[in-house]
């Protein structure tokens, strides 16, 4: 309200958020299944890094309980795992920022390896221990894929000048 | 006044931190309380609930496109694949139908023995027609999501069918809505009966949508590869005398207690579109067998 003129333009992060969740529940072969990235972790990795001051904590956790509902795990499982995500994006925005693009991507497979070691270990005390070595194969597809994510959402973030 | 408010929020750098650590311990403390209050079923029933109905329009989405696809098959279909497939209908419907006249007989004869055994007569519940949502869920669980749910009068471990056996058990309802874990599910078990020999025992579900695994079955135990497992009833919630499986596997090895039982479950899991909902009928006379066990880990609250 007290500058007209900046466009905040609220629905490209909550567009990008739920094209990550159709993404999360898109039906995919069986055997294709362990490798499906987490892009709910690259989305909320990039808002959190370029746009701290709009995307933190609290619209992490919401997201974190709908990703939770729908992929029918425990209640926070996600929510929790995603929240050490951000909170250690946030905390360190400044510098991942500026890294080099082999840098960025380095700082989101530390990230990844984080979340998948959360849900791995809330699911082993459930006793879902089933499949432990393929549970990390999203660690490095969506890594791989940092770099194109983080282009195009830049691409529609300027675009749509989102700040 | 305006000055001081940098438009572009750069005064974020040295303050107002948006990970703040007293936000990021309280939400931190939240999941892991909703976590244990969620590992306990039924405690977050309705926020379930609620949730469930907030994300059906994502899921309603993604399954959108195979749903089209569905109709469109139906509709672009040509007059005569229409007529064969009326005509392998109608003979497998005849076929059917003298099998069930069979049926019908043996029913009665069953009854009528089962009353001068003074056991309690067996009731047949009847179904209802679901349709599985085209959505993919974690995939080291095995949960699906049906398009039924309170509304259609769906309950807390009620029993999912297909035309050839059983599928699973309801876990969470939701008002239009609900999820179910396939019997494969690594948090499922069903109390099964060989139909050969009418041993009893367990069978597990094992993440594998093939496979799901008899780990009680001593060496001695009279069991072989082909042998269809059938639910017995003694849980107290699959209804008795359905099929459940076909031993694919036995494997007796000397050092062990227990052999090695794998087998296949006989429901279309991975590639069924339409599920049975199986609604009990109304029991006049209580059953004649033990009180059930429950043997899974399951809510507690409506087993009967």
């Amino acid at each position: 309200m007290r500058n007209p003129p900046r466009r905040r333009a609220n629905w490209v992060i909550v567009v990008s958020y739920l094209v990550a969740l159709l993404l999360t529940i898109w039906p995919l072969p069986n055997w294709a299944e362990p490798f499906r990235p987490a892009w709910v972790v690259l989305a909320t990795i990039y808002w959190c890094l370029f746009l701290p001051h709009r995307v933190g904590l609290l619209v992490t956790f919401g997201v974190g309980i709908l990703v939770d509902t729908l992929t029918g795990s425990l209640l926070g499982e996600h929510a929790l795992a995603l929240l050490l995500v951000a909170w250690i994006t946030l905390k360190l925005h400044l510098q991942i920022r500026v890294f080099p693009w082999w840098q960025q991507t380095l700082a989101v497979l530390v990230l990844m390896l984080i979340y998948t070691f959360v849900l791995f270990w809330v699911d082993g005390m459930l006793g879902y221990t089933q499949g432990a070595m393929l549970r990390w194969m999203p660690v490095f597809i969506t890594t791989l894929l940092w770099p194109w994510v983080m282009q195009s959402l830049l691409l529609l973030q300027q675009r749509y000048q989102v700040s | 006044m305006s000055l001081l408010r940098h438009p572009r929020r750069s005064v974020h750098l040295f303050s107002g931190n948006p990970a703040g650590a007293l936000r990021m311990l309280l939400l931190m403390v939240t999941c892991i309380a909703l976590m244990f209050y969620d590992h306990q079923r039924g405690h977050l029933g309705r926020v379930h609930a609620a949730l469930s109905t907030l994300v059906y329009p994502v899921q309603a989405a993604v399954n959108a496109p195979y749903a089209l696809a569905d109709w469109a098959q139906e509709k672009l279909a040509t007059h005569a694949e229409l007529v064969n497939k009326n005509t392998a209908l109608r003979r497998q419907l005849r076929v059917d139908s003298v099998q069930l006249q069979r049926f019908a007989a043996l029913e009665q004869e069953n009854a009528r023995l089962r009353k001068l055994l003074r056991a309690g007569t067996k009731v047949a519940g009847h179904v209802v027609l679901a349709r599985l949502l085209a959505v993919d869920m974690d995939s080291f669980r095995h949960t699906v999501i049906i398009n039924r749910g309170m509304y259609d009068k769906v309950h807390d471990g009620q029993i999912l069918l297909d035309a050839h056996g059983i599928v699973g058990q309801v876990i969470r309802v939701g008002p239009v809505s609900s999820e179910a874990a396939l019997i494969t599910d690594p948090s499922q078990a069903i109390q099964v009966q060989i139909n050969r020999t009418g041993l009893r025992t367990l069978a597990i579900g094992t993440a594998d949508v093939d496979v799901l695994s008899l780990p009680y079955l001593p060496n001695s135990a009279d069991v072989k590869q082909g042998d269809l497992l059938v639910s017995s009833g003694l849980d107290g919630r699959y209804p008795p005398d359905y099929p459940v499986a076909v031993v694919t596997a036995v494997h007796r090895d000397p050092a062990q207690p227990f052999a090695t039982v794998v087998a296949r479950p006989v429901a279309d899991l991975d590639h069924g579109h339409d599920v049975l909902l199986y609604f009990p009928g109304k029991t006049s006379s209580p059953p004649a067998e033990p009180e059930p066990r429950t043997v899974k880990r399951t809510p507690g609250k409506k087993s009967r």
